[in-house]
């Protein structure tokens, strides 16, 4: 069992009339890169916020390594948040912005200053040390807002969407120092972000929040594979939505009926129960198109459709297929070749689309 | 937490607030209170109640028709603080946009010009024009000079009038140019696109957007105007006076507070009426 | 010193871009004439502003007497103001008024505008009208109320210290003191307001987070950063207070003369070439205050 770090227990936030986070319980442990990840206004930033201490919770308590600390000021808990933008102190340089941590803990001058280029070097901006924050670019800011929190050896880092002020190319360097940097320093980092992408590239787990809500925690395979509701399902990458009733359940699969033609079989949720309306969800990298009809073998469901729509995007071509009962899932297959039958087919031409049983869920909520 | 915070608060706001309360609230109250008190003929008041004051300011004087004189001078300030506030509009709207066209250059230098006699010593700005128009001024001298008849120009109501204009031009045009230059000449070309002519971009995209910068200079210039004391003091030489001087005069040799009391309480009810009116006018316009 | 400074703190800074040009446009005859009007009102409006200053500082270096005729150029009236005993004690009295207004309205104002903008409180909105009062009134009424004011209270605590004649409390600096503080703390506290409010919150934060306390947060964060919003402020109340005649005629007694005052009392007699020259002095005063206060505008952006 690894050492739980920071937990909230049963916390909600209310400003007002508006609850920010309705009864969230969260464990993250020591150690881990954990993602918040959630749309705008989500509740994800709030929960950051309450860690850090900007705000209070309404109710719950939050626990930094085992020690309640929901109701101290952000400057009694050892926890640092590098800014959504950057909140670097204008008046100062940059040595003396990554000192002032250690300077509120009364550190001597000369360790400071040694600490302070350590963490500069880490962060891999010697030498800056007497500039000003304006005198720098945007990814150098992102550094030394890094450096003002990591000096402090925090318990936990709190990171408030910090990536999203840089453009694409900077965005992607950074995301691999960051991963980089947590594994060397072994802190915690808790990440807010409204970027999946950027929440599955270096989260070792994803917190899925909305409307103040934890929908689902798990590592990115599980939130990716296994989304428990079709807000995940939707939310994190691309997603095919087929309406359907659920008939049986046998093994861990259910039995579904898609439109009133389709009987097909799916994974599910331990809570799904015949005669449930639920949607079949399916990704579309996980359906293959065929150009004749396959034997429909163990543990794969095949289909009959139409060819609606062909896009070809380079990597793959994008296709929407319409089923027997009208509905039209999207595929992507990959041009792996020029001579494969499957690039040459047109619109109107009739496919097959086949995936393996478990790789298509069923949810109901 | 909440308890430290209470702490901090009073300690922040208590020396200002006792300072606002003693030297602004109260003597304000005082004022009220005092129009109704009986006059004392040393300077202050007799602590009996009486409506002397205001059946004195409303009384119905027999050789004018409709008003007596303290009505004639409320109704002549209010007046002429209107006619500053158009010629200050007429003068200034047209500066503030020239200033906002041009160069940047061109542009700070001309703010800079506006902003010197906004900072200067309005006694010195006034004293200015009666060195011009005295009757041993700089016009008579040179009508004189070149023997010509001199003109009676000082304690004219034409001076006061161009007192109060030159004394409130720099406060109209520093608002009407921060409302020009914020903006988006980007809409004039949508409204030449829509087929209107520049008059009609003029009164239905340029002067609506500029309203607020238009608000505020006429606040900033009529109300100071209507109190004026200096300018119709040096330039009216106490003939041709405003509220200001009645107000002084009650409260100096004339030695009737309760008076001077009254025509102070009157003058704050009717400016407040205005603004009030101005400002209700101006949202629903907003609404709409 | 007039209400209408009111919103100094916005109006003295216009900022200078370069973005908004309007097109142009080769002209019909209306645009021509249109725009030969707009430059016939703008050489008349600087004309207007600047030629009585021009001809009050060309006559101060006048060599007559009678003041309106040019006799030849002279510093004398300007030597003449030096070892004028009234003149130089008017000019300390308004230094020390200025100076002690500014000081404790920059203080109170700067207190109150945090007040009001970091904390929520019962009667907010109401204080929050209260404070602006004392911008919108005009400064005749705020006069009178002072002076009816400052006569009953020294009334009553001469009475109740059964002080006799000869050392009872009259009227003075210290009464036109207080009253510039009175009307100060508004403008301080608008112009220190508009500078928390540009203030992102999340430096504070940011203070908090690396373990400073409320009180160090505010010491090495926030003051630093309104401090040109705070000097800004103060030098609008400076101003404002060595340029007040109106309040300080009202509530100044014996002793208590300051420069405006005697300028006015000079300026009501006639016309003088001292008078120019006292004039020109100021005048040369104002300009270095607006540079002052175009270099803080500088610094604040």
């Amino acid at each position: 069992m690894p050492t739980v770090n920071v937990e909230l227990r049963n916390v909600t936030k209310r400003f007002g009339d508006f609850v920010a986070v309705d009864n969230v319980s969260l464990q993250i442990h020591e150690g881990e890169f954990f993602s918040l990840l959630g749309p705008s206004g989500c509740g994800k930033t709030t929960n950051l916020r309450m860690i850090a201490g900007f705000e209070l919770p309404s109710e719950g308590e939050i626990y930094l390594k085992g020690h309640p600390v929901g109701q101290l000021p952000p400057f009694k808990r050892n926890v640092n948040t590098v800014f959504q933008n950057y909140a670097l102190f204008p008046h100062m340089t940059v040595a003396e912005n990554v000192g002032f941590g250690l300077e509120m803990k009364k550190l001597s001058k000369s360790e400071i200053n040694q600490r302070v280029n350590e963490t500069l070097d880490l962060v891999r901006l010697p030498n800056l040390g007497s500039r000003k924050p304006r005198q720098l670019s945007g990814g150098q800011q992102q550094r030394v807002a890094l450096a003002r929190a990591i000096v402090n050896r925090p318990d936990v880092l709190l990171l408030d969407e910090p990536l999203s002020a840089l453009d694409l190319k900077l965005r992607k360097t950074m995301q691999f120092e960051l991963k980089e940097l947590q594994r060397q320093l072994g802190i915690t980092f808790i990440f807010v972000t409204h970027d999946q992408e950027e929440s599955m590239t270096m989260s070792d787990r994803i917190a899925v929040m909305d409307h103040g809500h934890v929908l689902q925690v798990g590592a990115p395979t599980d939130i990716y594979e296994q989304p428990n509701s079709r807000f995940v399902a939707d939310f994190i990458g691309e997603t095919n939505f087929l309406p359907c009733k659920v008939t049986g359940r046998e093994n861990g699969l259910a039995t579904v009926v898609v439109g009133d033609k389709i009987k097909l079989q799916a994974a599910c949720e331990p809570n799904v129960a015949a005669g449930d309306e639920a949607s079949l969800i399916i990704r579309p990298e996980k359906i293959n198109i065929h150009t004749e009809q396959q034997s429909n073998g163990q543990n794969h469901t095949v289909l009959p459709g139409e060819i609606v729509e062909k896009v070809y995007i380079g990597t793959d071509t994008r296709f929407a297929v319409k089923l027997m009962d009208g509905s039209v899932v999207n595929v992507r297959h990959q041009n792996m070749s020029m001579n494969d039958p499957v690039t040459q087919v047109n619109n109107n031409e009739t496919v097959f689309v086949s995936w393996q049983t478990a790789a298509a869920r069923v949810l109901t909520s | 937490m909440g308890k430290r915070r209470s702490v901090y608060l009073s300690f922040l706001l208590g020396p200002g607030a006792f300072w606002l309360l003693m030297f602004f609230v109260i003597p304000s109250l005082l004022v009220v209170v005092y129009s109704f008190m009986e006059r004392s003929s040393s300077g202050g008041v007799i602590w009996n109640f009486s409506l002397e004051a205001y059946t004195k300011l409303f009384a119905f004087d027999p050789d004018s028709l409709f008003v007596n004189d303290f009505v004639v001078i409320f109704l002549r300030s209010f007046w002429w603080a209107i006619l500053t506030t158009v010629a200050c509009l007429l003068i200034g709207y047209p500066l503030a946009f020239y200033i906002a066209q041009q160069k940047p250059f061109t542009r700070t230098v001309m703010l800079f010009m506006v902003m010197i006699p906004f900072w200067t010593n309005f006694l010195v700005r006034t004293y200015a024009w009666k060195f011009i128009l005295n009757n041993n001024g700089l016009i008579n001298t040179f009508l004189s000079e070149l023997s010509l008849p001199r003109v009676p120009l000082i304690n004219t109501p034409t001076a006061v009038l161009i007192g109060l204009v030159y004394g409130s031009l720099p406060f109209m045009v520093l608002p009407l140019y921060a409302s020009i230059e914020k903006f988006d000449y980007t809409l004039v070309e949508a409204g030449q696109d829509l087929g209107a002519n520049y008059f009609r971009i003029f009164t239905r995209v340029f002067l609506p957007l500029t309203m607020p910068g238009v608000a505020a200079g006429c606040i900033l210039v009529f109300i100071p105007a209507v109190g004026q004391y200096v300018v119709p003091t040096i330039l009216g030489g106490g003939k041709v006076s405003m509220l200001g001087n009645l107000l002084a005069q009650q409260f100096g040799a004339a030695l009737n507070w309760p008076f001077g009391s009254a025509i102070a309480v009157i003058f704050m009810i009717l400016l407040m009426a205005g603004v009030l009116i101005y400002f209700t006018v101006e949202r629903e316009e907003e609404a709409i | 010193m007039t209400v209408q400074q009111a919103q100094e703190g916005s109006l003295s800074r216009p900022a200078v871009t370069d973005t908004h040009y309007p097109p142009q446009r080769a002209g019909s005859l209306l645009l021509t004439w249109g725009k030969r009007l707009l430059w016939v009102n703008m050489v008349f409006s600087f004309v207007f502003l600047y030629a009585p200053i021009l001809v009050l500082v060309i006559f101060s270096f006048n060599n007559s007497r009678f003041a309106a005729k040019w006799e030849g150029f002279t510093f004398q009236w300007y030597g003449q103001l030096l070892t004028n005993e009234a003149i130089i004690s008017a000019f300390w009295n308004s230094i020390i008024v200025a100076v002690s207004a500014t000081l404790i309205s920059t203080v109170l104002g700067t207190m109150t505008a945090i007040a009001m903008e970091r904390f929520r409180f019962p009667f907010r909105k109401t204080y929050d009208g209260i404070l602006y009062l004392p911008v919108i009134v005009p400064d005749i009424v705020m006069g009178i109320s002072l002076l009816a004011f400052f006569a009953l209270a020294l009334d009553w605590i001469n009475t109740a210290l059964a002080l006799p004649v000869d050392s009872a409390l009259r009227p003075g600096l210290t009464t036109v003191i207080i009253a510039h503080v009175a009307f100060n703390i508004s403008f301080v506290a608008i112009v220190v307001r508009t500078s928390l409010r540009d203030f992102n919150k999340a430096l504070e934060e940011a203070a908090q987070d690396l373990g400073a306390n409320e009180w160090i947060t505010f010491r090495r964060i926030t003051l630093p950063l309104i401090m040109p919003g705070i000097l800004g402020g103060a030098l609008l109340a400076f101003t404002l207070s060595l340029d007040d005649f109106v309040i300080t005629f009202f509530t100044t007694g014996p002793g208590g003369t300051t420069l405006p005052i005697d300028v006015f009392s000079r300026i009501r007699r006639s016309i003088s070439p001292e008078i120019n020259a006292i004039s020109t002095l100021m005048l040369l005063m104002s300009i270095v205050l607006v540079m002052a206060s175009q270099s803080l505008q500088r610094r604040r952006d």
